[in-house]
């Protein structure tokens, strides 16, 4: 008989949906259907089950060919050459959970090495800006019972967040906003018509590259400058933005999602920390709340974890071994293996290979390159170790944090068939570091 | 089998009544008895202080709100203290943070201070997940937190209604789905009223669209408690905290205990607990006239038994506040125009953050220090009287041997004193200066121990060091006999315990961390027929308003570490 499971966790975006229905067969080895998700999930489920994925780790030969080794092997390979390295970094964290990030923590503290985690390519500059200016948000289901106002700026949840819209913001029923998007009011600020800013009430066509100035002018408003306004500003009409500026300042509740088109492109940190003023010029007269649109279910996670282990979320240094550094251009990954100051690399439930400038990866490939992921991928395919591990969500449950930070347990459906879990393999790799150590000592 | 026996310590324990009289305390297994063979391992206290291991009734330690506090702070990294800067790593973990130090940090500078068991002061429900990971990250002490209810949508529609029972059988729901130790509330109504930029300032102003106040919100969860008979009390933050003229609304808020007994098994004796009274004593009705009320608001507690409070001082110190009052911590942002956080969590509370230096040449901040001290010196029953900072608000629970000191020695209050540059301000707006208390050592024993135990309902367990307690102890080194003229010795002492033992295992040996086992979660489990009502009730709530599903929400068994349940049984 196949087996169902509810109330699944889906590792794909950092809507972290639980409600996931996946029908497993009476072996517990295959997923035979997968519902409520969206089309990128279910992929991810049904990966969980395909005949090719690896299911040993895989060391690089002289041939240059790739042998299966045992978890042993693997596992004193890759701490070996920790013990030895000055410089290691280990990045990478978007699909894991906190207990393998947590784990991670472990490692690079014995071995005295760099962590990093996905943030330092994409919400990176949300969290320069947090320092500086704060963070005023709140959970998705505060948008979904109150928000009559929702602004989707730089950010195009249609593609990158599939069921954003439906479960938390735009359609949904909520306590307070029982008639659903019929009393919201939608606006989207992007330089593209989006398929997100085809269902908006209003599209914001900013000049690609100039937000910062947009949010300048909002500012403006608020500060009750808004009959200086210039005619136009990054391409958008005074009288529009004074028509946002005031569907703004009279919402009951509202809140802006952002995306990587602010973090990347012109401004960056400085698009979110003029974001965060603009929200605290409104929450005199309003309720206003802001939120980063996190990218992978998880990748929230490390910045938590590593926020209550070292005090620092990402780009930290723990070469000093005594205490942990942060210093982003100094301590990030990019940074670091441009300059080629790392002399061993750990990518971790991520695609450096694929995400990564290619003079970065060139660095990073003289030197010994290990791969932990349970899929194969450009990073695993130059990788001189893959190791794989059990998929989050599908082969192995724990916590992970959806792009509110709310806490969501996962659920394990697929039999893990002897692969481990990125908590038990870099535990184990803790432990032989630790042996390693003592006999140095 | 484990014993240990510390001989010939002057030992301090109110809950046994011992006064300073030399003793013997014996461990084995884990637990205090009245003696172990003479194989037993032994520890020489003589010339030493010797109380249990120490209880903080109320700190902010684990959770999201501290960890956001983390993050948004890499500068309160940069205060290195003796734990930093390549000096040491004592533990298995490295120490980083000042006013909001990690988990590891946490667990290493409390079992220094002498601490083995503190209570999260507010974990809100859907996070509980979060504050469980980091407990389990948290090394030697054990650790319960209080859900908060007072924004809760479920206890407003049961309370308005004046269903006790159903309120009653939700709380006991929600306390297993979190692993919760008890009722925490906080600015009753005023975080649900913040979700819309407003805020409930008296007990009497209605909470938006669910027409209930403040008032009836506490009475309702003071009747749910005793109702269930929970290990300690309702755990309140009132409402109006931090402003000039707020201990009428204080006075207003423990009236509201009046008439109410508790009922319990486990030796509670108030129905009311009051916390970091400090923010809540003021006079005045701007910043300019702003004053104490400390003797005001203690002779009120003083004369009613059923309530107990924690000081909140304020240790003059740059810290991280952080609470679950978010409009309050909007307010602050607005006056010190400071980084801010905020997180309104569903249905249930919200929070802020922003960061705050405690400037002591600010006369507003000198009479804040002095009105904290003031409410320990009044205090008539010390038994009823806790100290707190409420970590990280007033200052970090690093300090707590700094306020002992204070505490201790009136030379030591008057030489802080005379180092403010508005120091007549701050004698004029106080009476600090005209107090000549000294406490001594039991003071301060059932301040930090014993008191704090108690009122948690746990003193068969913590605080306590008769046969049948936890086997935690913390030796000092301090002569009882012959207490130092220099009041920076009294800190010093209390700084750095020479030993502290967590249930029989010496954790730490001359101010160092020598060994960290891990803690427990301590937790309240109730036992009761089964509500279909409510049952009912939460499943419509999650199938319509909240974002994360059911099944998914209550924390799951293997999230929880070590846990030990307080149980409770309602017919």
């Amino acid at each position: 008989m196949p087996k169902v499971y509810e109330n699944v966790g889906c590792p794909y975006c950092g809507c972290s949906c639980d409600d996931v229905r996946v029908t497993v067969s009476d072996d517990g080895k295959k997923v035979l259907e997968v519902e409520n998700v969206c089309a990128i999930g279910t992929e991810i489920f049904k990966h969980g089950s395909s005949e090719h994925r690896h299911r040993l780790p895989r060391l690089r030969q002289p041939d240059g060919s790739m042998k299966e080794i045992s978890y042993e092997e693997a596992i004193e390979w890759t701490a070996q050459h920790l013990y030895k390295a000055k410089k290691p970094l280990m990045y990478g964290f978007g699909s894991t959970n906190c207990e393998g990030q947590a784990a991670a923590a472990r490692v690079m503290e014995s071995a005295g090495g760099c962590l990093d985690n996905c943030a330092t390519i994409c919400h990176g500059p949300s969290f320069l800006a947090i320092f500086d200016n704060g963070y005023p948000t709140c959970t998705l289901g505060e948008v979904k019972n109150r928000a009559d106002v929702i602004v989707y700026w730089g950010s195009n949840p249609a593609h990158a967040h599939p069921r954003h819209m439906s479960r938390y913001s735009i359609f949904p029923r909520g306590f307070f906003t029982g008639k659903g998007q019929k009393k919201r009011t939608v606006i989207v600020i992007d330089p593209r018509y989006t398929d997100t800013a085809n269902v908006a009430d209003i599209h914001v066509r900013v000049r690609q590259g100039h937000d910062y100035e947009l949010f300048d002018a909002f500012r403006m408003v608020m500060h009750g400058h808004g009959d200086d306004l210039p005619d136009v500003v990054a391409d958008v009409p005074k009288e529009q933005i004074l028509q946002v500026a005031e569907i703004m300042a009279n919402a009951r509740f509202g809140t802006v999602f952002y995306g990587m088109g602010l973090t990347h492109s012109d401004g960056r940190n400085h698009n979110i920390d003029i974001a965060i003023s603009l929200m605290r010029d409104l929450n005199k007269v309003a309720k206003w709340t802001i939120m980063a649109m996190r990218g992978h279910y998880n990748i929230a996670g490390p910045g938590v974890v590593w926020s209550w282990t070292f005090g620092f979320p990402y780009c930290l240094d723990l070469t000093k071994k005594n205490y942990a550094h942060m210093n982003p251009g100094e301590t990030s990954s990019v940074d670091m293996a441009m300059r080629d100051e790392t002399d061993m690399f750990i990518n971790i439930g991520t695609d450096a290979g694929a995400h990564f400038p290619i003079p970065a990866v060139q660095h990073l490939k003289k030197h010994p390159w290990v791969t932990i992921d349970p899929s194969v991928c450009m990073a695993s395919e130059i990788s001189d170790l893959h190791i794989p591990v059990c998929i989050c969500g599908v082969d192995t449950g724990g916590i992970v944090y959806r792009m509110d930070n709310v806490p969501i347990q996962f659920r394990q459906v697929l039999d893990p068939q002897g692969l481990l879990t990125d908590e038990e393999l870099l535990n184990k790799i803790a432990d032989r570091v630790d042996e390693l150590n003592a006999q140095g000592a | 089998m484990s014993e240990l026996i510390i001989k010939n310590g002057y030992v301090f324990d109110p809950i046994s009544g011992i006064k300073g009289d030399k003793a013997d305390i014996a461990i084995k297994d884990g637990k205090i008895v009245e003696k172990v063979s003479s194989k037993a391992k032994s520890i020489d206290a003589s010339g030493k202080t010797v109380m249990a291991g120490g209880v903080d009734i109320h700190t902010h330690v684990v959770g999201p709100k501290v960890n956001l506090g983390r993050e948004m702070r890499p500068e309160d990294k940069l205060f290195r203290g003796d734990y930093r800067g390549g000096i040491v790593k004592q533990g298995y973990r490295m120490e980083m943070g000042y006013s909001i130090p990690t988990t590891w940090k946490t667990g290493y500078a409390y079992s220094r201070l002498g601490y083995t068991y503190v209570n999260e002061a507010a974990m809100p429900p859907l996070m509980a997940p979060h504050v469980h990971e980091e407990i389990r990250d948290t090394p030697i002490l054990d650790i319960s937190a209080m859900p908060v209810f007072g924004n809760n949508w479920f206890c407003f529609e049961y309370l308005k209604n004046k269903e006790i029972e159903n309120n009653a059988a939700y709380i006991a729901w929600l306390l297993k789905a979190t692993y919760g130790v008890g009722i925490k509330v906080v600015n009753p109504g005023g975080t649900e009223a913040w979700a819309w930029g407003e805020n409930c300032n008296t007990i009497h102003d209605p909470v938006p669209y669910f027409d209930i106040t403040p008032a009836e919100i506490v009475k309702g969860l003071i009747e749910t408690n005793e109702y269930l008979g929970l290990p300690h009390s309702i755990h309140l933050h009132g409402n109006n905290l931090g402003n000039p003229g707020n201990y009428t609304d204080t006075l207003d808020t423990l009236k509201l205990a009046e008439g109410y007994k508790a009922k319990n098994k486990f030796g509670r004796t108030q129905v009311l607990h009051n916390t970091h009274l400090q923010f809540h004593s003021y006079k005045g009705d701007s910043w300019g006239t702003f004053g104490s009320a400390a003797k005001e608001v203690m002779d009120y507690v003083n004369k009613t038994e059923n309530i107990t409070i924690d000081l909140g001082c304020v240790t003059l110190d740059e810290t991280t506040t952080m609470t679950a009052d978010g409009p309050f911590e909007h307010h602050l942002m607005e006056l010190n125009h400071r980084k801010w956080a905020n997180c309104d969590v569903e249905l249930e509370t919200g929070s802020g953050i922003v960061p705050f230096v405690y400037d002591k040449d600010v006369a507003v901040i000198g009479i804040q220090w002095a009105v904290g001290l003031e409410i320990g010196l009044y205090a008539k029953d010390l038994m009823r009287t806790f100290l707190t900072t409420d970590h990280p608000n007033g200052g970090p629970f690093s300090r707590y041997p700094r306020i002992i000191k204070w505490l201790m020695s009136k030379k030591a209050r008057d030489a802080t004193l005379d180092s403010m540059k508005r120091k007549d301000k701050v004698i004029a707006a106080t009476d600090l200066a005209s107090m000549d208390r000294e406490l001594n050592l039991y003071d301060i024993a059932m301040m930090t121990r014993a008191g704090p135990a108690k009122a948690l309902g746990m003193s068969s367990m913590y605080g306590s060091l008769a046969p049948g307690a936890d086997g935690n102890v913390s030796i000092y080194n301090l002569d009882a006999k012959k207490i130092p003229s220099d009041p920076e010795l009294i800190e010093e002492a209390f700084s750095k315990t020479a030993y502290t033992i967590k249930e029989g295992v010496v954790v730490v040996q001359n101010g160092e961390i020598v060994a960290e086992p891990k803690g427990h979660t301590i937790w309240t489990k109730v036992t009761m027929p089964e509500n279909l009502q409510v049952m009912r009730d939460i499943k419509e709530k999650f199938t319509k308003s909240y974002t994360v599903n059911l099944e998914n929400y209550a924390v799951f068994d293997d999230h929880v570490y070590r846990p030990r349940a307080l149980e409770v049984e309602v017919a």
